[in-house]
């Protein structure tokens, strides 16, 4: 898909009409014209717009994307992937034939096996194990499609998570949600395409784990903040009330305008059409982060005890107020689960933060019906080891096998795929790279993954590099 | 493109064939062997006239009918259609046309153009209009448009091209003076004049800076602020002062290996070390070393060469001819490095260092003339020495490790320990041997320097310093469960500190009551780890080695199979995340069984040169031997003493840099070809070498990075004058001659103007690679002077002006939009240099970090408003108004920008602090210096603004604006200090005759002119 020889062409065609009208007059007076001239301008921006709605290859399954991304990387044997053996094996060391060629990122391979801190039972028709920390979550066994067999190749936080957000531990690449926007672009004019929204600390990625790479500037990620203006410069300076910046930009309108009569540059009437997206921005971007209007038991569903105060909660819900108003692709980013001690209490404080807003978001969504066509991700960068760190409440990193979750966007309901070993310490079935699975979000969202390219160096580039198959089982 | 322009010259292999094969056949039927199908090779001429598996000639010259090729592309068959139906696009009938015509005509192949060194071309006649050219590259264009039936644009007048041409020297726009200026002494002059200030360095080393990745952090995880703005500094004075680009290439890829080499040049070779550096807890150094080579190659092909060299790490190019092997060929001249770190002092200071030295030097002249036997004497000293050095075993590890797992350190040839990666300011690293130990008396600790320490080391901290705060010692027998410790008693050393508190430098959270202290060397076997032996011998002699020993209680006697144990405890740093941690980053050990084994206190880089035989010594080494004999002679105590106070003076660098060294002859780093290009998987050995394709390595040349350095900038280069030829007219047209400016290889068509790009180059060459004559040789041309105004046909037919008939006109890049709204306002600072400054950045963005910054203290003063050229760039943190406008976060190299357009960057403009500070500014100046009345002051701000005078329409606008606003504040709907200054209650420092209404009215124009297209534009 190459979007630049169509935007050229419409351009083409609209600055012959646009000379068209100017050179030839066609008896209008120059004011009546610079009218008509800014009025096209706005009329033209669908057209030039690089955030323009497009189809995919194929008819789509999701047409939305909310990633919940959980950094640090969060123990799946103590939320996802139950496992007896490990526990009857506590304190034992691992089988040495486990550990040719293994490397985990802190410990010695060879560490004394660690059994779960947590209990797993059953949950719903499907009957899919889930933790006692994750009892909201647990209750939507029946919607999720919970992935056993991740693999990634890092095993350190920072190319580990460009990994997860990129496709590639070398940074520089666009990230998934940068690849969705250009895939897609955006439905919604007045807000950004692509929206990131934060809890708890800084990832180690930074800000490459949102970025646009060496896609235009426009498909990267757009930081809502959580304290302060939740999109940077979004208030006017201190005094300017907003008759006056109406007043201002009428006036720089106007200024453009004479300016676009005189040099006939296509971008003039882009920058016009972007300061009046700013303004509009103004007021749209607060309204949708005022939680005021939600209703108090929609708080409660998410466990948003003050609406003000910025969490993983509230994060969530706004995901919800953005994906309804036509945003593409909105990632939660919450860095809390390096467990490498303290694994009891801090696994369980990261639940409490998370499970039960994870959970309301999937239900909400479904009670919406936004769900069939709303793809939600939920998982880390990678897993933690089976072997102790520390004491006996540590885990180190692990990137053999992992579990993430999905929902919606026409994955399988109520879902088991893959199987980690006794030990949940490799893949037994069905392994799941991370390639593979931006594979599978691209089928679903409507793109052959092989085919969704962007050229960059003479060469082209896509999300999967060279390699991912799409996940059949996966899909509904 | 090239439809559009007009008839159809004669197919030709470059232009029509190369870009149809490449785009829809190299990938399978290329130069790499490993992904090559049915053994069909397309893009060697030989080979596709063999064919592949199917035994046809894939090419019949002269015969299309029957060449393969063109058989397959037309097949409506499934399975034997190409390329295959599933993977890419039928060929379009065009395209199957040129193929057929090209076979008809033989199916000529010719080397990429790239690949082809540039020749001077013979300029074409341009008839009539001849008398006009005054450039060759004007003819060039002329000719081209004259084909296209197309005519240039006129001429801009005085006051665009004078905002322009400032813009594109200095990056700065003119005052209403200097267009005066200009209009008085014509282009010439002005441009002579502006290539000649500071500003025009500072402008043009940001483009190179993009290329070159420059930041103020390291970036993943830690992103800890690294200082390296004297490599900045380098490239700002290589502009200024028109430092030849072959020398500005070789300089900053092999300075240091330059003869005489100036602390200059090895500031230079920072460019290299501009990569990302990984100090993530528990990482493998060597991983994240091999990306920072990955990333080099990455840097010197977009920046340098125009490949790209990245797409052979794995495998050989899909595309170019670089095969996997020539990639490490490349990789082996720069693979043989240590990651330096080095102090840069003032050009004061290093007055100051060679005082230092010539007072020493004669204070040592005059021991000599003292003691005319001393040569005599000194060798009786050695022998002396000598005889107290005892035998040490070295230490075998068999496991290496550390308590927290945060340290992989590892055991180099020469038997010590390194440890890199992760600076770790708690904890201990342990090494573990199963050497049989029996009558061993006690053991040897050295810590030694090493290329790849923060100043060669031994330690890690900021300086390079260290402290053992333990070392320990234990044993654990056969089928033993614990370790058994030993004591260790008896300490000796060369040199310790006397005992003292720790310095306020290294406070910890940990300890809060300052309980730490630190001296002899006693205290690292004293079992308490509050106190630390540390010998750090003050500033210019604190970075050599160190040696202890310590003994056994008793000779060791223990079962086969013993394992032996060493902790070395660390701690005695500061906080974490930083540089005040006290590791140890090189170390050996050593076992004796001499009786009651000691050091004598002897400096150990003495000692160390003493092992050396005479005529092998150094310099270096006879001047440590030397100055350890002097340190002896008790006889000698003045002056000794003296030159002890003289080292007292040592001046403490400013700054340092982060920069290649060549690793010492004894310890070469081979290179391997990585499979996969996997950090992990070596295969074959790959020695120095460059692609077979690109111009030959001169026979007589090192196989050295030096060599590599100057093959780059050989004339003979196909690449390296063209692409920086490129890289000007990209930052002056907004495209390149050739678009894709950091891929010039098979996949990027023939440029419309190649004889343009040619023309430069070959020119850029015979004038000795000045860059301030290339810059002047573009701007001199008229197709640089046109007017932007584009002609309604001309805009239809080549809406981005590939074809030149108008002049340039984009947005302006991120620092001169930040640049211009300071020059506008009357704000910016012209200080040239320094340490970055950190720019108002919301706390929202300040808190959202994996470290948090707590050293970005917003500048005030003039700081505040210096040049985005010195704005701290923190990789994970781009800043927001950088970034906001393109700008790159420097993750890898940056040959060209996108220039975006949205709402985003409008708000920046319109609110963020500094360009509200701006038009403030900018309203105070236009009440000052605009005249007594709003319409004069209308104009003078747009001449401000956009350097003409403003049109009455305009003026029309500002009016109502201005009478509105006036009628607003005189109702009281508006605060006019609050707008003046941002705050409420604050007066702004208003000229007289004006009052804080006249100053709020007008910050609201001047907002509005600050974001008006044309302030933001070129044009």
């Amino acid at each position: 898909m190459t979007l630049s020889n169509d935007l050229h062409a419409e351009r083409a065609r609209l600055l012959s009409r646009r000379w068209f009208l100017r050179d030839c007059g066609v008896g209008l007076a120059g004011v009546a014209l610079t009218q008509m001239l800014a009025r096209e301008a706005r009329a033209a921006a669908p057209a030039t717009n690089p955030l323009a709605p497009r189809t995919p290859h194929f008819a789509p399954k999701a047409k939305r994307v909310i990633y919940l991304f959980q950094a640090g990387a969060p123990s799946h044997l103590e939320l996802f992937d139950p496992k007896p053996e490990l526990t009857k094996r506590d304190g034992q060391l691992p089988p040495a034939e486990l550990l040719k060629d293994y490397r985990a990122a802190f410990i010695k391979p060879n560490s004394a096996l660690l059994g779960a801190k947590y209990k797993f039972a059953p949950h719903g028709q499907s009957g899919i194990e889930f933790s006692e920390l994750l009892p909201h979550t647990a209750k939507l066994a029946d919607d999720l499609c919970v992935i056993r067999s991740m693999q990634t190749d890092a095993v350190n936080h920072a190319p580990g998570q460009i990994m997860m957000s990129t496709g590639s531990q070398q940074f520089g690449r666009p990230s998934l949600g940068a690849w969705t926007l250009y895939g897609l672009g955006s439905e919604n004019e007045e807000l950004p395409g692509y929206v990131v929204l934060t809890s708890a600390k800084g990832t180690s990625g930074g800000a490459s784990n949102y970025g646009c790479g060496f896609l235009p500037t426009v498909y990267g990620g757009v930081p809502f903040r959580s304290a302060g203006d939740p999109i940077l410069y979004l208030s006017n300076p201190p005094g300017f009330d907003v008759a006056t910046q109406r007043a201002s930009l009428d006036a720089l309108r106007e200024l453009n305008t004479s300016s676009l009569a005189a040099a006939g540059d296509p971008a003039i009437a882009a920058r016009i059409q972007s300061y009046e997206m700013a303004y509009r921005l103004q007021t749209s971007a607060p309204e949708l982060m005022d939680l005021g209007a939600e209703p108090p038991a929609v708080l409660e569903l998410y466990g948003i005890k003050d609406a003000k105060e910025s969490t993983f909660a509230r994060n969530c819900l706004l995901a919800r107020r953005l994906i309804e108003r036509g945003v593409r692709c909105v990632q939660l980013f919450h860095e809390a689960w390096d467990q490498h001690g303290n694994l009891t209490k801090d696994v369980k404080k990261n639940c409490v933060d998370t499970d039960q807003a994870s959970a309301a978001l999937v239900a909400d969504l479904k009670e919406r019906g936004l769900l069939d066509d709303t793809l939600v991700i939920w998982g880390g960068e990678f897993g933690r080891t089976p072997m102790v760190q520390g004491g006996n409440d540590g885990r180190d990193h692990h990137n053999r096998a992992f579990t993430i979750w999905l929902a919606g966007g026409g994955v399988k309901r109520g879902h088991i795929h893959g199987e980690s070993d006794d030990l949940g310490f490799n893949v037994a079935r069905d392994p799941v790279h991370v390639h593979d699975l931006h594979a599978t979000i691209l089928h679903l969202l409507g793109f052959d993954h092989t085919k969704l390219t962007y050229r960059y160096q003479g060469r082209d580039f896509r999300l999967t590099d060279v390699h991912g198959e799409v996940v059949r089982d996966l899909i509904a | 493109m090239l439809g559009l322009f007009g008839a159809e010259p004669a197919v030709s292999f470059n232009r029509d064939i190369r870009p149809i094969l490449s785009d829809n056949c190299f990938a399978c039927h290329g130069a790499d062997a490993g992904s090559r199908k049915a053994g069909l090779r397309l893009d060697d001429r030989a080979a596709a006239l063999v064919g592949g598996k199917s035994g046809e000639p894939a090419i019949v010259p002269g015969q299309p009918a029957k060449s393969e090729l063109l058989q397959r592309v037309r097949s409506p068959h499934e399975d034997e259609a190409m390329p295959p139906p599933d993977k890419k696009p039928r060929l379009k009938p065009a395209e199957i046309a040129k193929l057929e015509r090209w076979i008809a005509n033989g199916a000529a192949y010719e080397s990429h153009w790239s690949f082809i060194a540039p020749t001077a071309a013979t300029f074409p006649a341009i008839g009539n209009q001849k008398s006009k050219i005054e450039n060759p590259i004007d003819a060039f264009v002329a000719a081209r448009l004259r084909r296209e039936k197309f005519s240039p644009a006129p001429a801009a007048d005085a006051a665009t091209l004078a905002r322009r041409l400032h813009l594109d020297v200095t990056g700065l726009p003119p005052t209403p003076a200097e267009v005066a200026a200009f209009s008085h002494d014509g282009f010439s002059a002005t441009l002579d004049r502006l290539l000649a200030r500071p500003a025009y360095g500072e402008k043009w080393a940001r483009h190179w800076l993009d290329a070159a990745r420059y930041a103020d952090s390291n970036g993943y995880e830690k992103d800890l602020p690294r200082e390296q703005w004297a490599w900045r500094d380098w490239v700002i004075d290589a502009f200024n002062r028109d430092l030849p680009y072959d020398k500005f290439i070789v300089e900053q890829i092999a300075g240091d290996l330059l003869p005489d080499a100036t602390p200059e040049q090895i500031i230079a070779t920072g460019f290299l070390r501009n990569s990302m550096i990984n100090e993530e807890g528990a990482i493998v150094p060597e991983q994240f070393r091999k990306e920072e080579m990955f990333d080099r190659m990455d840097c010197v092909g977009k920046a340098v060469l125009g490949l790209t060299l990245q797409c052979a790490q794995c495998h050989t190019h899909k595309f170019d001819p670089i095969s996997h092997d020539e990639y490490f060929g490349l990789f082996a001249f720069l693979n043989n490095t240590y990651e330096a770190q080095s102090w840069v002092h003032t050009s004061d200071q290093r007055k100051q260092i060679a005082d230092l030295d010539r007072v020493i030097a004669e204070l040592e002249a005059r021991l000599r003339n003292e003691r005319p036997n001393w040569e005599k004497e000194l060798a009786a000293w050695e022998e002396g020495v000598r005889a107290q050095l005892i035998p040490w075993t070295p230490f075998v590890a068999t496991e290496l490790g550390s308590d927290s797992g945060l340290n992989h350190p590892t055991q180099e040839a020469d038997g010590s320990i390194l440890t890199l990666g992760h600076p770790t300011t708690r904890g201990a690293i342990y090494a573990i041997t199963e050497q049989l130990l029996n009558g061993v008396t006690g053991l040897r600790f050295e810590a030694l320097t090493h290329g790849d320490l923060t100043f060669r080391g031994p330690g890690r901290s900021r300086y390079g310093t260290w402290a053992v705060s333990e070392l320990k010692f234990s044993v654990k027998v056969p089928g033993g469960k614990e370790w058994q410790p030993l004591r260790l008693q008896n300490a000796t050393a060369d040199f310790s500190e006397p005992a003292d508190k720790l310095e306020e430098e290294w406070k910890a959270d940990f300890d809060k009551e300052g309980k730490r202290t630190r001296g002899p060397v006693a205290f690292m076997v004293d079992g308490d780890k509050l106190t630390g032996w540390r010998a750090d011998r003050g500033p210019g002699r604190r970075n050599q080695p160190s040696v202890a020993a310590v003994q056994f209680e008793c000779p060791i006697e223990y079962p086969v199979g013993t394992k032996f144990r060493v902790d070395i405890v660390t701690d005695h740093g500061g906080s974490s995340s930083d540089r005040s941690n006290s590791m140890v980053g090189c170390l050996r050990l050593g076992f004796t069984t001499e009786k009651d084994p000691r050091v004598p206190p002897v400096d150990h880089t003495a000692v160390l040169a003493l092992t050396v035989p005479p005529a092998q010594r150094t310099e270096a080494q006879r001047r440590a031997i030397f100055t350890a004999w002097r340190q002896s002679l008790s006889e000698a105590k003045e002056i000794n003493g003296a030159i002890a106070a003289a080292w007292e003076k040592y001046p403490p660098g400013p700054t340092s840099v982060l920069h290649l060294a060549e690793r010492s002859t004894a310890d070469t780093r081979p290179t391997h070809l990585l499979d996969r290009g996997a950090w992990d998987r070596p295969k074959h050995a790959v020695a120095p070498g460059v692609p077979a394709a690109l111009h030959p390595f001169p026979a007589d040349a090192p196989r050295s990075r030096l060599g590599f350095a100057r093959w780059l900038v050989d004339p003979h280069s196909p690449l390296t004058a063209r692409v920086a030829v490129n890289r000007v007219w990209q930052a002056v047209f907004g495209t390149g001659l050739v678009e894709t400016a950091e891929d010039f290889g098979t996949r990027a068509p023939i440029p419309e103007y190649l004889d343009v790009l040619d023309a430069l180059a070959v020119d850029f060459m015979a004038h000795g690679w000045s860059q301030k004559h290339l810059l002047k040789t573009i701007l001199s041309t008229a197709t640089y002077r046109q007017s932007s105004v584009a002609s309604p046909a001309f805009l239809e037919r080549d809406p981005n002006n590939r074809l030149l008939a108008r002049g340039p006109r984009f947005r302006l890049e991120a620092e001169v939009v930040r640049d211009t709204a300071l020059g506008i306002a009357g704000l910016l600072s012209s200080k040239v240099g320094g340490p970055s400054i950190f720019p108002p950045v919301p706390q929202s963005v300040i808190d959202y970090n994996y470290v948090k910054p707590t050293y970005w203290i917003p500048a005030q003063g003039a700081d505040r408003y210096r040049r985005a050229l010195y704005v701290f760039r923190k990789r994970s943190m781009p800043d927001p108004v950088m970034s906001v406008f393109d700008a790159p976060n420097a993750d890898t190299a940056c040959a060209r920008r996108p220039r975006s357009n949205t709402p985003l960057a409008a708000l920046t403009s319109l609110n963020e602090p500094v360009f509200v500070e701006a038009a403030q500014a900018l309203a105070l100046r236009v009440l000052r210096e605009g005249g007594r009345t709003d319409a004069e002051r209308a104009d003078y701000a747009y001449r401000l603004c956009t350097a003409r005078p403003i049109r009455d329409n305009e003026r029309a606008t500002l009016t109502a604006l201005l009478r509105d606003t006036r009628q607003r504040l005189a109702e009281g709907w508006l605060n006019p200090r609050e707008i003046a200054t941002g705050a409420p209650a604050k007066l702004p420092e208003l000229p007289p005759d004006t009052t804080p209404q006249d100053a709020a009215a007008w910050t609201i124009i001047a907002r509005v002119l600050l974001n008006l297209d044309e302030t933001l534009t070129k044009s």
